[in-house]
């Protein structure tokens, strides 16, 4: 039970319930869909740019609660930064799904950490990172959906 | 926590339902399930997409490569020999297991989707024109939906579906109107993967013979649990893997009437599917050496053979019976769950409950319920079409097998409990 409440942290179980930023964008002029057909986790990503920044984001479908929150909680903490900046933010969470962090990076991620229990899930990584990948397919403006698989 | 009351009246349950298998003596032959899983015995479920192998299988293997392991069909010395006899003798427990009139008419494949893809090839490539129709159905497993969409493009032909009802049953005067002069060849499962719906086969075929159409019958999840005789569905061609059925993986058979495979091209070129080469010309072998092209999986076959035999010995009419009251128990304990809504509720069903829970992704209840030792399958079961029949994006699956307990249920719903509780 304990590797369970690791992986579904309040934090998480609430972002999924209640997840921020959870609508489109009519004014974003990036946009990806995201799919894992894994388990049908489908995520559409809507981007507004202002040149290299993150001026606003935000999402919209329908998925596991681990991809939810995740999704969720990264349209918080890449909003307002620059593709080069959420692009290092997403190396470091990679490395904290994927067991690989080191103890300093992973403070720097902040409220994200508490996806940390992910790693101890292999099978649950790609749930953690479709928005994530999603997001990076928005901003390098592909037009194909982006799959896990 | 289930309560000394409950489980003495599961047991008594199982007492009263029960279909005359010794389930103790029965799990002792699988070797697999003496095993914990993060702590906890484990609770296999997850049988319909592949069921654990009896040690006799297990024996069967072992003792064809420590004591007999040849070529078949070409060697004068005596392992050869003694392989070959192995090798045919499966076929023929095989053609005693659907009760096909020959045992030519059973073709070893690699399992159902290639049975399928090799009539899709052959026959489909030699039959099919442009402007015909092959007809399939809503609740398809997509190795029975994607080889007629490749043939379709290949030869400008079109896929029609039947459609379901909402309990997941086959819309059959659908069926019936949708049947015509253009319908090449009707492709049907026996047994919904993702539902568990059971088809009317027998009577479906006969439809489709008033109007001379052939009928393919995917039988994947049927071989398992129903007794299958070929002769009385009269089905054209009949397709069932291995590893669903206690067998290896990698094996399996498709069944097809001897004039009909006597009509068909071959599918793959080779060793021992020629009676002669020359580099003008090729004779073929005849049925079923046809069609089975290179040298097989020997082995599997012997396993495949091995586990039919287990199969048969026990009676798939009482594998049957029991999991029909697992099943039955099943649904009656885990439909007072509240906010659980069970996908699937044909009349007549085999082996599947299909599941989601109000506000909880079915992946997380797989891993909540693979915490607690039970293997479930959850996601859309290679059966797309249907998620989007019944608007949802997947199910979490408990599929059932001879092995399996109703104290292995009661766990199950202690699990969907836990999940419940995580997500509260």
């Amino acid at each position: 039970m304990s590797d369970l409440r690791d992986l579904y942290q309040d934090v998480i179980l609430e972002h999924s319930k209640a997840p921020r930023n959870y609508k489109q964008l009519p004014e974003a002029n990036h946009k990806a869909e995201g799919f894992n057909p894994l388990c049908g986790d489908r995520f559409t990503i809507y981007v507004t740019m202002e040149g290299d920044a993150i001026r606003d984001i935000s999402f919209q479908g329908s998925g596991c609660a681990i991809s939810k929150a995740s999704a969720s909680m990264m349209t918080q903490s890449v909003k307002g930064k620059t593709a080069a900046e959420a692009e290092k933010i997403f190396a470091r969470f990679h490395e904290l799904v994927t067991g690989h962090a080191e103890e300093k990076n992973e403070n720097d991620l902040g409220k994200l950490a508490v996806f940390s229990g992910v790693s101890e899930f292999p099978v649950r990584v790609k749930c953690a990172t479709l928005a994530w990948h999603t997001l990076q397919a928005a901003i390098e403006g592909k037009q194909e959906s982006v799959s896990t698989e | 926590m289930t309560t000394a009351t409950q489980k003495a009246d599961s047991r008594a349950r199982s007492a009263r339902t029960g279909s005359g298998l010794d389930i103790e003596k029965i799990r002792q032959d699988f070797p697999i399930l003496r095993q914990t899983i993060h702590g906890k015995p484990l609770v296999y479920l997850d049988n319909a997409a592949t069921s654990q192998k009896p040690r006799q299988v297990l024996d069967a293997i072992a003792r064809y490569y420590e004591g007999t392991n040849a070529n078949i069909h070409r060697g004068v010395h005596a392992l050869s020999e003694r392989a070959t006899a192995e090798y045919e003798e499966a076929r023929q427990t095989a053609q005693r297991f659907l009760n096909a009139a020959h045992s030519h008419e059973i073709i070893f494949v690699r399992g159902a989707t290639e049975g399928i893809n090799l009539v899709a090839q052959t026959f489909g490539r030699a039959q099919v024109r442009s402007g015909d129709e092959i007809l399939i159905t809503a609740m398809e497993h997509h190795s029975n939906i994607v080889p007629w969409q490749i043939l379709c493009e290949e030869k400008g032909a079109k896929l029609r579906v039947v459609p379901i009802n909402d309990r997941g049953e086959l819309m059959i005067d659908q069926l019936e109107n949708l049947l015509s002069e253009r319908t090449a060849l009707l492709a049907i499962t026996h047994v919904s993967n993702a539902l568990g719906s059971v088809n009317p086969i027998r009577e479906i075929v006969a439809m489709a013979h008033k109007r001379n159409i052939p009928v393919l019958v995917d039988g994947a999840q049927a071989a398992p649990h129903i007794k299958i005789d070929v002769q009385a569905l009269d089905c054209d061609f009949y397709a069932f893997s291995g590893h669903k059925v206690y067998g290896p993986t990698g094996i399996g058979v498709l069944y097809g009437k001897t004039a009909l495979l006597e009509s068909m091209p071959p599918y793959q070129g080779g060793g021992d599917m020629i009676s002669s080469v020359t580099f003008e010309k090729t004779t073929y072998n005849k049925l079923p050496y046809k069609f089975e092209a290179g040298t097989p999986d020997i082995a599997g076959v012997i396993g495949l053979g091995a586990a039919l035999e287990y199969v048969t010995n026990l009676g798939i009419e009482k594998i049957g019976a029991h999991e029909h009251d697992l099943l039955e128990y099943a649904t009656q304990q885990v439909s007072v769950i509240s906010g659980l809504q069970i996908i699937g509720t044909a009349k007549d069903k085999a082996g599947v409950l299909s599941f989601v829970l109000e506000g909880v992704h079915p992946h997380d209840i797989g891993t909540i319920l693979d915490q607690e030792g039970i293997a479930i399958r959850t996601g859309h079961h290679c059966s797309q079409p249907i998620m989007e029949r019944f608007g949802i994006p997947a199910t979490a699956r408990a599929s059932v097998a001879v092995y399996n307990t109703n104290q292995e249920i009661d766990v199950l719903v202690q699990g969907i409990k836990k999940v419940k509780e995580v997500f509260a």
